[in-house]
């Protein structure tokens, strides 16, 4: 249990103790009581490593002046700008970049890239930033002491700081002033089955520019796609193995 | 050692508070948290009244870190069901001393974070269902505190 | 050689008060920087989601920097024998000792969730040079702490093998524990300022200097307060003789540092903004780190060093390392972060996330505090110290 956080010795043993002769003594089934008939949905199963998630955005889809990913981000988990550029967090942004010999380029969404060898994860020195069984790269918020280390040894300024109280978060989306945080690729909506909120709002204004999927099941679309269609990863020099793919960049 | 002690002063009075009621007085003497929804809450009410910190935490691990979703002690799970509401017929929040999270912890002192992050209302969407647990959740569960509490020996 | 006699400080002049009561003052005024800075996040600083670290990280790593750095003194006498050094190896242990707190407690009051500090004394992910630091600071201060044992207690202190063993292996912790600083910034890959191995190699040699100032700093200002000289002249040359040593290795591992980066197209671009287009950050390394805190006191002591001026020499080019390490931090820290990441290296990119665009950052008063209040609080500490244990040279000794 990673994220357990200590506690005072004594009052520890005693609820250990506590604990250990409450869940023996009575038989399994007794303590915990089913809910009644609305709680239909069964626990999902844990993060599996059979998985690696991943985004494949075609820039030549992404049109300029539509920010759809980016409002459904910031409405879906609440990070709305406090007046504060410098400071408002940023889960996902659109950068527009021009090669300044020939005037040519492109714009694209840039989030939580969710590499493979994250240097956000080798640098966190409690492992709040961590990377879960099916390549999503999380930060456990339980646990980040607010060094921003993992803001220093990201390559693509994925991250952002709380620098100020938050109020009135969305139930499922807690988040709170001095940790770090980032796309969580929508973790909850896809151990749900779902996809992530960008890549259906991206759909439902009718340019889907990002698609969603499994990087490792070759039949997947997106394996399809990035095994017909040459496409980068941003700063792949630097061999963090990121999941998100772009094409037409 | 002194959490300990008062965990238990605080049952003992709670249990003192049930026999009391029982007679029909109300004492003001022990915290009264407010009842939740249904008929009962996720686990034996004196389990939860002693255990509920350590069963979210082993939960809010297996979530965050596993992305195992919709078991019992979820802590949105808990806003939803015991939601108590104001003068306005709407659910408290945190900074209300009303809030069932603050009714016995108001009492006996201990101050929690968790609501700096999470919502201490429910959201306006479908509330989160409470899953009902199998008895081979529970044998986890039994297994992991055992398994902690041997750890300790 | 006589045997080294050693003192408490007892009868205290006004001046000695006076200093605790400054520090005492100014690390008030940190803890309710700090506090201030804990209720209201940090947007009330000047640091953002471009320059995540800020002024107290400047101080903080300038301190733990020179920590190492002042036990120096002690290494020499007992690692390389040199006794001429031996008077100074307590005072040294302590102001390292010292030193490491002070950096240590702003580090840790610069965190977004101080109160949970539990976790990173606990928790640790061992990939993280961040937590390894963790160890390689603890145990420093461990370390430092049985190396003083051992030099002052009656009995083990007799025997000079505890001490050269013990002091042997502070010396190896003190190199682990600069090299593990310089590597928190030269293992970052993703920054071009930084990413580089010799990081590790110029924090050490920052280090020597910047232990070495502290500790003639301490000597000279307690020589007022003993009434005597704690260093003697002929110690006083050997003091400059190492700050010009000192300081010309900075000098040349600064040089190659850049030199090498200039040199890879890559990152000519970074070097060129850092050495020249930079504002306050190319002002913070000419003016700040290489004119004022390397050239001139070089000079100084070059030119004046010797004969009736030595004293005067020193004193002044001590405090003047310090400025300019203090400078080096600045220039490294922020204006390493100031230069935006390159996302698409060679291409003109703008987002509503200040990407490519040159960060700006300015101090926020709480943050300055906080910073000072890591200095005032090695100081006082070192000050108490020095009345608690005798830890001082006795002059007729020197
Ligand atoms: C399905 C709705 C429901 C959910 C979900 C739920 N509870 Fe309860 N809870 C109740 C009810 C109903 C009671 C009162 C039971 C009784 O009176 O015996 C209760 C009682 C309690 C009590 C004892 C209060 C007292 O009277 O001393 C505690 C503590 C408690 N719940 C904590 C939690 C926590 C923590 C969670 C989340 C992990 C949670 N509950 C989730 C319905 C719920
Ligand atoms: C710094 C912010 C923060 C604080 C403080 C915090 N949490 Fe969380 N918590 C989160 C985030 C973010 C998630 C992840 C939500 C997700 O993945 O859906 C989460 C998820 C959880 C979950 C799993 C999801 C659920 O609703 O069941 C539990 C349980 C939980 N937290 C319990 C706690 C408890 C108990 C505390 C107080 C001791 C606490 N948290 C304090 C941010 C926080
Ligand atoms: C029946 C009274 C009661 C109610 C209701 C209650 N708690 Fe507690 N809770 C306690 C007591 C008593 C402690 C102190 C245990 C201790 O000191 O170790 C505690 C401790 C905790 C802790 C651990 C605090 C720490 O510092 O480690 C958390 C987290 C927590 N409660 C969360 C909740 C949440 C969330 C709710 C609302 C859903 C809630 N509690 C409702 C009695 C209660």
């Amino acid at each position: 249990m990673t994220g357990n956080r200590p506690v005072d010795e004594g009052r520890r043993g005693f609820l250990m103790s506590s604990v250990a002769v409450a869940a023996t003594l009575l038989a399994p089934g007794v303590t915990l009581y089913a809910m009644g008939g609305d709680a239909a949905a069964a626990a999902t199963a844990p993060a599996s490593a059979k998985v690696r998630w991943g985004l494949l955005i075609d820039a030549a889809q992404c049109k300029d002046g539509c920010a759809a990913c980016i409002d459904a981000c910031s409405s879906a988990h609440g990070w709305q700008s406090a007046g504060h550029p410098e400071t408002d967090a940023q889960w996902v942004r659109k950068i527009t970049a021009t090669d300044p010999k020939t005037g040519a380029g492109f714009s694209a969404p840039v989030m939580c890239q969710h590499c493979a060898n994250a240097p956000c994860v080798d640098v966190c020195p409690t492992g709040a930033s961590f990377k879960r069984a099916d390549g999503i790269v999380l930060v456990d918020r339980h646990i980040c002491i607010g060094c921003r280390y993992c803001m220093m040894a990201c390559p693509y300024k994925a991250r952002s700081f709380v620098h100020e109280p938050v109020a009135d978060q969305k139930p499922d989306a807690p988040r709170g002033k001095g940790t770090v945080e980032g796309c969580t690729l929508c973790a909850s909506r896809i151990d749900a089955g779902g996809v992530p909120h960008c890549v259906e709002a991206c759909k439902t204004a009718g340019h889907g520019a990002i698609l969603f999927g499994d990087l490792n099941d070759p039949s997947s679309d997106i394996v399809k796609r990035i095994a017909t269609y040459r496409s980068t990863r941003i700063r792949a020099d630097l061999g963090c193995d990121a999941a998100v793919y772009y094409t037409n960049i | 050692m002194i959490r300990g002690a008062r965990i238990a002063l605080l049952l003992a009075l709670l249990i003192a508070s049930q026999i009391t009621l029982a007679v029909g007085e109300e004492s003001k003497l022990v915290p009264h948290p407010p009842k939740g929804r249904g008929e009962q809450c996720v686990a034996a009410t004196d389990f939860m009244r002693r255990n509920h910190m350590n069963l979210m935490k082993h939960q809010r691990d297996e979530t965050v870190r596993e992305g195992v979703r919709g078991k019992a002690f979820s802590l949105t799970g808990c806003v939803d069901c015991h939601a108590v509401n104001g003068a306005d017929a709407k659910p408290v929040s945190y900074a209300d001393s009303r809030h069932f999270c603050r009714s016995c912890h108001d009492y006996a002192a201990v101050s929690i974070d968790c609501f700096q992050c999470h919502a201490s209302r429910p959201g306006s969407e479908k509330p989160h269902a409470a899953q009902g647990v199998g008895s081979t959740a529970l044998a986890a569960v039994a297994a992991y505190f055992q398994g902690a509490a041997n750890d300790r020996k | 050689m006589a045997k080294i006699a050693y003192q408490k400080l007892t009868d205290h002049s006004s001046f000695f008060w006076g200093l605790l009561g400054f520090h005492l003052l100014v690390i008030a005024a940190g803890l309710g920087a700090a506090l201030y800075m804990e209720h209201h996040g940090h947007v009330v600083t000047g640091m953002s989601n471009q320059i995540v670290w800020g002024a107290p990280h400047v101080f903080a790593v300038f301190l733990i920097v020179a920590a190492s750095g002042a036990l120096n003194v002690a290494s020499f006498s007992s690692v390389f024998n040199k006794l001429a050094y031996k008077p100074y190896a307590r005072l040294s242990g302590v102001l390292a000792i010292a030193l490491l707190m002070g950096g240590l407690a702003i580090l840790v009051l610069d965190l977004g969730r101080p109160d949970r500090l539990i976790v990173a004394m606990t928790i640790y992910n061992f990939r993280s040079i961040f937590a390894w630091n963790i160890y390689l600071y603890v145990g420093f201060i461990a370390v430092v702490g049985l190396y003083l044992y051992v030099m002052m207690d009656r009995r083990v202190s007799r025997s000079e093998t505890p001490t050269r063993i013990v002091g042997g292996f502070a010396f190896f912790w003190r190199f682990a524990l600069t090299t593990g600083t310089g590597s928190i910034f030269g293992f970052l890959i993703a920054r071009d300022a930084y990413s580089s191995a010799i990081m590790a190699v110029l924090f050490i040699a920052a280090s020597f200097l910047y232990g070495l100032a502290f500790t003639v700093l301490v000597l000279l200002t307690m020589s007022r307060e003993t009434r005597h000289e704690l260093i003697s002249e002929d110690m006083l040359g050997k003091f400059r003789g190492l700050f010009i040593l000192f300081a010309l290795a900075v000098l040349y591992i600064t040089a190659v540092f850049h030199l090498t980066k200039l040199y890879a197209p890559d990152y000519r671009e970074v070097e060129t903004f850092l050495l020249r287009d930079g504002g306050i950050y190319t002002l913070a390394f000419w003016v700040g780190q290489i004119g004022i805190g390397l050239l001139l006191p070089l000079a100084i002591l070059v030119f004046r060093g010797s004969g009736r001026h030595a004293w005067h020499a020193v004193a002044i080019a001590a405090p003047l390392f310090l400025i300019g390490g203090v400078a080096q931090m600045y220039f490294t820290i922020i204006g390493g972060q100031a230069y935006p990441l390159r996302l698409f290296p060679g291409m003109q990119v703008s987002s509503s996330f200040h990407d490519g665009v040159i960060a700006q950052y300015w101090p926020s008063l709480p943050e300055v505090l906080l910073g000072v209040s890591g200095v005032s609080l090695a100081m006082l500490l070192t000050g108490v110290a020095l009345k608690v244990l005798p830890f001082l040279p006795r002059p007729a000794s020197v």
